[in-house]
């Protein structure tokens, strides 16, 4: 063994035996013990962790079985997250309306039909009350999936906890807030890229000072993979655009060691169970050697990839759904595999509509079953080492650092520049609707067999059953509920703040989350300081087609 | 040997849904099919839709919708259709489980394309609703 | 009885007196060519008002589309009716297009502009035939201006562009794209120049390339003996600053047509163009037939086939 090797096995079991090991014996069913890790340094929890961020993987502890939930009005998720809460859960996981996603009120004509569909409705603070109503923000960690608006409900949790006296110091969370992939993918953007750059950096700025516990940001390759990209386009889009807030943040004074701590990502974990390991595998690299060496950050904190997965949802069929719960269950293997920080199964029957309470518990079931029955986490980076699982990981590795290069080319030496002219002149979108339409044709012609679509179809003519339906009342119900907050409200007050929101608009140099606080806490909507920052910012329209 | 018309679609996303590669998917099998697409994009609404197909004089008119918001806005855009009086073939694409369909046919959509429908069934459905059009 | 089954002239009736079904269908049917198409034609070309019409290209991406919607929204607060035929290329392949122009005037264009989208279909004469005659139908229902949009990359969208009174292209800010702008022909049809994107670096360096080649044409003589020079126009089409100055040099533009006598010499020359397009694909379907019906010996010289045929054409 050469000296590097003695050195990296030296400084791994130091690590070890500091590190917390689970209550579990660490041996096959037939018994045999089996060790922490096999093969060759650098480890787990070594730099460029390729193998994991910690030395002992999931001895230590499981990956975090999160799983997003939310529909209705605020009140109805209220009752979820305290059932969560008493059977031991310590995160909430808040799904938003597409209303409230696109910074629309419940009562605009754009919303009809939308309203607590896909999430909860949120218009105004009062909302956001009931949401957490009788819940101790102090003791919860609260993740929100939501990005155009991001700022005005970061702006509304505050505003909560505050009113129910817990300072925003010691709110722990993470919002979603990667505004990037919006124009890439999930299309949910609200302003053009450069003012919603400055909301992100202004949030980045504001946590950091004032929410130490929170996470402004987790940079989503997720919804790319949906739009139809491959996982090495998910891998390189996403780093792109950490690396793009990174750039931001640093180009606005900020330390790279202080922000770059609290930046986590989220991946999705597709069928090709190789590729994905391999993905993961090289996300960990890449970003820890980026962030040394082209960023300059010297805390390992801040080199480290953290990431939640979820599976598939594009995958799923609305054929023979019960297949699908075979697709999570391999896709959530890859993602363990992979050394995932945090995972959520896809339900079987979601290709068609929310999960049901049925399916969502097999979904969770699934993860269980991973954890404590198939051995996977008793050994971390197990794949290390294999010739097909290196390679892959290489490979991966090239792909994306093809992408850096193309980008930093368009942006003449500047990744975040380049993400912009790549938004701007399509390069992202076409890319991802190029991959979708292959992978649309390779499935028509028969060259890619996807059960139950294009083979194996026996089973199919049984018709579906059990999906779940939101009914209409809700909307009903959310219009009255706005109607009456606007009619109770300080008009006066609300006009005031409202215009100091247009006016920290137009000064780049005022930090945007102190007027939008005071907003929210005078009952203004989602909508109207959406529109208050709209006069200054204007709207995104995308240019490129196809 | 006169030159076949070419059939004119628009294709639209209607409301706030951003779900788009869908609709990508199927501009590009329409377009390699011999039809002309005509791609609105996101967040459309029933009157700039119908503005749309007066002016480009639309044979079809295809929607995709992937938010469980059809039953809404399905019937929505029929209702707009026929207030502008124009008999153009609605086709909606995109999440629609198997029980609504009976309840779109009744409203008047010419035809309904679920998820993992195959290409040939795509321009067929187009074509079909385009002939039934015509007749 | 749907507007769309009407015969011709019932559709001019119904498309003049404001209905847009009635529009649209005209626009279809006179791009459908052939018999009916004529009728349109002969139908409309008595009706024309003199509509002023401008043609914008430019590269792919350079903003076209975002130009003329800001242009048709403050064109009608002009008291002007704006109409926008906007040119997008066929597949080679399939003879299919993804037509997208609206989707980047979404937003930006007025409420009331009418917008129609035109695939190239292909056939290099398709486009030179369907534009007039589309441009004709919006002029007789009442449209003025009538706004064609293409992409100046082939040589039938750059000649359907110069043969509008006034051609606009479109430029950014970047190293060399006034080069290829230059290159693809487009230099020599602009009466005006719209450098868009103008907030980007590069725009100053872009201008004075485009200075420099305009003087270079004076030098060489190329430059209208009038003494008109196209201005140059700095435009950020995505937030509409500049684009009432695009629209006040098209205005200059034309104005110089009026005082110089030349808007009659151009609307002759385009007309000379259509008139030739028509002729051109006639006989080329004349030429056709005529060869279906011809035996070619493989002995005799294509000299002396060609005079043959010619014949056979000519007695037809």
């Amino acid at each position: 063994m050469s000296q590097d090797q003695d050195a990296y096995q030296a400084a791994w079991e130091a690590a070890v035996d500091g590190a917390p090991m689970r209550e579990v014996p660490f041996e096959t069913m037939s018994g045999v013990p089996i060790d922490a890790v096999y093969g060759d340094g650098p480890f787990p929890g070594q730099y460029p962790y390729t193998r994991g961020l910690f030395p002992a993987g999931y001895r230590s502890r499981l990956w975090t079985m999160r799983m997003f939930a939310g529909f209705g009005t605020a009140e109805d998720t209220n009752l979820r997250f305290k059932d969560i809460l008493r059977n031991g859960g310590t995160g909430l996981s808040t799904a938003f309306d597409m209303p409230t996603l696109m910074g629309r009120d419940s009562d605009s004509s754009w919303s009809l039909g939308e309203v607590g569909r896909a999430g909860v409705a949120v218009d105004t603070l009062a909302d956001m009350e009931d949401l957490y109503a009788d819940i101790d923000l102090s003791r919860v960690s609260t993740s929100m999936t939501i990005n155009g608006p991001a700022a005005i409900v970061l702006a509304m949790y505050v505003a909560v906890a505050e009113l129910g006296g817990v300072p925003r110091a010691q709110l722990a969370g993470t919002i979603q807030n990667d505004i990037l992939k919006e124009y890439q993918a999930q299309k949910e953007y609200i302003y053009p890229p450069r003012p919603s750059m400055r909301i992100v950096t202004d949030m980045i700025d504001f946590t950091n000072t004032e929410m130490p516990r929170w996470h402004p940001v987790s940079i989503s390759g997720y919804h790319i993979r949906e739009a139809g990209s491959n996982a090495a386009q998910e891998l390189a889009f996403t780093l792109a655009n950490g690396f793009a807030y990174v750039e931001a943040a640093i180009a606005e004074g900020q330390d790279v060691n202080e922000f770059g701590r609290r930046l986590s990502f989220f991946f999705n974990s597709h069928s090709d169970f190789f590729e994905e390991i391999g993905k993961f595998r090289a996300a960990r690299r890449i970003w820890a050697r980026w962030m040394k060496e082209r960023f300059g950050a010297t805390d390992e904190r801040a080199m480290m990839c953290r990431f939640h997965t979820q599976t598939a949802g594009v995958s799923l069929t609305a054929q023979q759904p019960e297949n699908n719960i075979g697709r999570v269950a391999i896709q959530a293997l890859a993602g363990v595999l992979g050394g995932t920080q945090s995972l959520h199964t896809d339900s079987f029957d979601e290709a068609l509509a929310l999960p049901t309470e049925k399916a969502a518990r097999i979904a969770l079931r699934t993860q269980q079953i991973v954890a404590h029955e198939t051995g996977a986490a008793l050994v971390a980076d197990p794949l290390g080492g294999s010739n097909y699982v290196e390679w892959m990981t290489d490979e991966m590795e090239r792909r994306a650092e093809a992408v850096f290069a193309h980008l930093e080319d368009l942006g003449n030496g500047s990744i975040l520049e380049g993400v912009y002219a790549g938004i701007d002149n399509g390069y992202f979108v076409g890319e991802i609707a190029d991959s979708a339409y292959r992978f649309e044709r390779e499935v028509n012609a028969g060259r890619r067999i996807i059960v139950g679509v294009n083979e194996f179809t026996d089973g199919n003519e049984e018709g579906q059953a059990n999906l779940l339906r939101i009914d209409s009342e809700t909307e009903e119900y959310q219009r009255k509920r706005l109607e009456t907050v606007k009619h109770d409200r300080d008009s006066a007050a609300v006009a005031r703040t409202l215009g100091a929101v247009t006016a920290a608009a137009e000064d780049p140099s005022v930090n945007l989350m102190p007027p939008i606080i005071d907003a929210v806490e005078s009952y203004a909507t989602l909508e109207e300081i959406v529109m208050a920052m709209e006069q200054v910012f204007g709207t995104y329209v995308e240019q490129a087609i196809v | 040997m006169p030159e076949e018309h070419k059939i004119r679609v628009v294709l639209a996303k209607l409301g706030l849904d951003g779900h788009d590669r869908g609709i990508k998917v199927v501009a590009r099998i329409l377009r390699d099919a011999g039809i002309e697409v005509i791609y609105l994009g996101l967040r459309q609404t029933t009157e700039s839709i119908v503005s749309a197909a007066e002016q480009e004089d639309a044979d079809a008119i295809g929607l995709s919708m992937h938010n469980a918001g059809h039953l809404v806005l399905a019937p929505a855009m029929m209702a707009a259709l026929d207030d502008a009086d124009l008999d153009i073939p609605l086709i909606i694409g995109g999440i629609v489980p198997d029980v609504d369909v009976p309840v779109l046919q009744a409203a008047g959509v010419a035809a309904i394309l679920g998820p993992g429908a195959p290409a040939d069934e795509v321009v067929a459905a187009v074509r079909n609703a385009v002939a039934a059009a015509a007749t | 009885m749907s507007v769309r089954s009407l015969p011709p002239d019932e559709l001019v009736d119904a498309a003049r007196s404001g209905n847009r079904r009635a529009i649209g269908r005209l626009l279809t049917l006179v791009e459908r060519g052939g018999a009916v198409a004529d009728a349109i034609t002969d139908l409309t070309h008595p009706l024309i008002g003199g509509a002023h019409v401008v043609g914008i290209t430019g590269a792919p991406g350079a903003g076209k589309s975002t130009l003329t919607g800001q242009l048709t929204r403050i064109l009608p607060e002009m008291g002007l009716t704006p109409a926008v035929l906007a040119v997008d290329p066929s597949s080679p392949l399939s003879g299919g297009a993804i037509l997208g122009d609206r989707v980047r005037m979404d937003g930006v264009a007025g409420e009331e502009v009418f917008i129609r989208s035109v695939a190239t279909r292909g056939h290099a004469g398709g486009l030179a035939l369907s534009v007039p005659g589309a441009v004709r139908v919006f002029d007789a229902v009442g449209f003025d201006p009538v706004i064609i949009e293409t992409v100046g990359v082939g040589q039938v969208e750059v000649d359907v562009v110069g043969a509008a009174d006034t051609a606009v292209v479109v430029v950014n800010p970047g190293w060399g794209d006034a080069v290829q702008a230059n290159k693809a022909g487009l230099l020599e049809v602009a009466d005006v120049f719209v450098i868009n994107k103008a907030d980007r670096p590069g725009a100053n360096d872009t201008r004075r390339d485009l200075e420099l080649m305009l003087d270079l044409s004076h030098m060489s003589g190329q430059e209208d003996e009038s003494g008109y020079r196209p201005p140059i126009i700095m435009t950020t089409a995505t937030d509409g600053s500049g684009v009432s100055n695009v629209w006040d040099a098209v205005q200059a533009h034309r104005a110089h047509l009026d005082a110089t006598g030349k808007l009659a010499e151009r609307r002759a020359a385009r007309l000379r163009y259509e008139v030739a397009n028509r002729v051109d694909a006639a006989l080329g379907a004349r030429i056709t037939a005529a060869l279906d019906g011809y035996d070619l010996d493989p002995d005799r010289s294509p000299a002396a086939h060609a005079e043959n045929v010619v014949g056979l054409i000519t007695l037809s």
